[in-house]
């Protein structure tokens, strides 16, 4: 398994994810997921659905709580409610309130994580221009396509300045022009300090983060560059790398 | 701050579905005044045939408002019983009246029943005015008698002579009514005793009886849905997992459910009350701010249960079943009807209800014209049940956040 080489540099910031087990009932969903997330990278998180993705993004939220082992954001054991304003969370589903207008919903959002006034006003306008949904802003959620509700649940996520950024299948249903545009941002965000998780069963979307995590039925089969799996495996693509480690020779 | 933000929030979404504000507004006032319009009416005055009867009867009968119709043959009134255009009908045979009700309704029975009974005492009181006058003159024979003697050993005999007469007049007569001793004789007012009303009137109707506890309900049902159904799709639809994602506290979401809905309850319940009094003209003898606190009491308890059970459903279908185990009951249960005649192991289920407590703090400020402070009983239990929901909605919380 290649792991990060610099562990004891990021102890202290970042993510560290140890010896995690999460049940639910008698149903094993998670186990044995230990690895590391540096601060100010963009991490991706790379399985079918079912494997236990959203289960593991929800422990490092803090929204859930491990049945076993520790998950660290920024030196802070999860799950606390005070690191919560410090982390951006986009739910898989799109959670939005249908019957508000998309102003609406960011607005309520930035107050319950404390923006007031001018500055949150403000704040609104850039996310709303970052997902180019500035013309819609006064139409009703319900009126929404999938795609405009996929960037709204992202621009809420935004809305804050988190400093840890974790995003449950972002770009599904976003056509492939916002999507560049999308990555973009979210490139422009690590530059800045962001940490950013992000879980997704495409690909080529996989190649573009720093280094990836491969999840296969609630084990975690590896972790490393999308180089260093493809290297590693002696394969020419991800998906082949997947499969590799999985214990299938494509 | 972030109470406040979910407050206005909540504010927002119901002002956008104005269906819902309508149905939280309207409807109470709709079935307010259908209620009103079938309660309200003036007292029922059934239909009764007559056959072969004296004209006194029918004379006494149409002056209680009683709808008369005459009939040759006890046949024809038969036929006319049987084709309902009767509550009943009297038959005059050998001396006697005999009554024939229709009978499948017990309220135009009774309303038959009662104007027998006053014909009875209409009949009987004619009777009775004749035998107080032959006992005033006996009386006056006896006294007269007495004082040509010039003898006081005399009063066991006028006492066994108007005995006698009393015997007579009780066999037409209520024994109630039955004559009182020579010495003292029947004053008329006997016959019609002054009747004085504690609380309510005589003018008061079934709508302002049940009315208060209508109030309660209203408050009660409307919120509890609405509520609920919000909550739950709070839940189903995601946003209370992305909710609990921010900075928010458990009791801050319980605390702006509260305020939110509740600010809106503030208004319905003003309304709703509002226009059963002034409108509908519903009885109102106590202070219209004490009934707005209860109502508001009621509907806070009924916020708090709403989201407590909404965590037990999976669809607004699902919140539907609850009408049928939450608030069907509590409607046989809230006063509505009376509990006494209920078994008394059963009454106790009265106790766990909150609509009972609501409809009789709200029955005792409207009709008793009771003050806030003397239904601080019921008031402390809807409390007391509110704090209860609210501690278990915070508590059913965690399910969605653990800290």
């Amino acid at each position: 398994m290649v792991t990060g080489e610099n562990r004891e540099a990021t102890t202290e910031r970042g993510i560290q994810v140890r010896a995690v087990e999460r049940r639910f009932g008698k149903k094993l969903v998670l186990q044995a997921i230990d690895f590391d997330i540096r601060p100010a990278e963009v991490f991706g998180l790379l399985g079918p659905s079912g494997s236990g993705k959203t289960t593991l993004v929800k422990l490092i939220a803090g929204i859930d709580e491990a049945t076993r082992g520790v998950v660290t954001v920024e030196g802070v054991q999860m799950p606390r409610r005070d690191m919560l304003g410090r982390i951006g969370y986009m739910a898989q589903s799109d959670a939005l309130y249908e019957e508000l207008t998309a102003k609406e919903n960011l607005t309520f959002f930035a107050s319950l994580f404390g923006l007031k006034g001018k500055d949150r006003a403000r704040r609104i306008e850039e996310v709303m221009e970052l997902v180019n949904l500035t013309d819609s802003s006064r139409k009703l959620v319900s009126a929404y396509s999938g795609g405009m509700k996929r960037r709204l649940s992202l621009a809420i996520a935004l809305l804050h300045r988190p400093g840890v950024l974790i995003l449950d299948e972002p770009t599904v249903g976003i056509d492939p022009v916002l999507r560049m545009a999308i990555w973009q941002e979210l490139r422009a965000m690590k530059d800045e300090g962001t940490t950013i998780v992000v879980t997704t069963h495409v690909m080529d979307e996989a190649e573009k983060c720093d280094r990836l995590g491969m999840i296969r039925d609630g084990r975690l089969i590896s972790v490393g560059s999308p180089e260093e799996l493809k290297a590693h495996t002696q394969t020419v693509n991800l998906e082949a790398a997947f499969l590799a480690y999985g214990g299938v020779r494509a | 701050m972030r109470i406040r933000a979910l407050v206005v929030r909540i504010w927002r979404q119901l002002f956008h579905d104005k269906r819902t504000i309508a149905l939280m507004l309207i409807a109470p006032i709709f079935i307010l005044t259908l209620v009103w319009l079938v309660f309200n009416g003036s007292t029922y005055h059934p239909k009764i045939g007559l056959v072969n009867v004296p004209s006194r009867v029918s004379t006494v009968l149409q002056n209680e408002d009683a709808t008369v119709t005459k009939y040759t043959s006890t046949a024809d009134a038969l036929a006319a019983l049987k084709a309902q255009k009767l509550d009943a009908y009297i038959d005059y045979q050998s001396g006697r009246l005999q009554v024939e009700l229709e009978g499948s309704d017990p309220s135009k029975s009774k309303a038959v029943l009662l104007d027998l009974q006053k014909l009875e005492l209409k009949l009987s009181g004619e009777e009775v005015q004749q035998a107080a006058k032959a006992v005033q003159q006996l009386q006056t024979q006896v006294q007269a008698m007495a004082k040509a003697q010039a003898q006081h050993t005399g009063v066991g005999q006028p006492t066994g002579q108007t005995g006698q007469s009393g015997q007579a007049t009780g066999q037409l007569t209520q024994p109630g009514t039955q004559l009182g001793t020579a010495t003292h004789p029947a004053p008329p007012q006997l016959k019609q005793p002054t009747i004085k009303y504690l609380y309510g009137s005589a003018n008061m109707s079934s709508f302002d009886n049940f009315g208060p506890v209508l109030i309660g309900f209203f408050a009660f049902f409307f919120v509890f849905m609405v509520s609920g159904i919000s909550f739950l799709k709070e839940r189903t639809t995601g946003t209370l997992e992305r909710l609990v994602a921010t900075p928010i506290r458990r009791w801050e979401i319980v605390t702006g459910y509260v305020l939110g809905f509740g600010a809106f309850t503030t208004v319905q319940a003003a309304l709703i009350a509002w226009y059963s009094v002034d409108v509908l003209g519903m009885m109102m003898t106590g202070q219209f701010i004490s009934l707005l606190v209860v109502t508001l009491l009621l509907s806070l308890t009924a916020l708090t249960l709403g989201v407590f059970l909404s965590t037990f459903a999976n669809s607004e279908f699902q919140m539907m079943q609850f009408i049928p185990l939450i608030i069907v009951p509590q409607v046989f249960f809230s006063g509505l009807f009376n509990l006494d005649t209920m078994a008394v192991w059963l009454r106790w289920l009265s106790h766990i209800m909150p609509l009972y407590y609501g409809g009789d703090a709200l029955r005792n400020i409207m009709i008793r014209g009771e003050s806030l402070s003397s239904v601080r009983g019921d008031l402390v239990v809807l409390l007391g049940l509110s704090i209860v929901f609210m501690g278990l909605n915070v508590v059913t919380l965690r399910k969605y956040r653990k800290v």
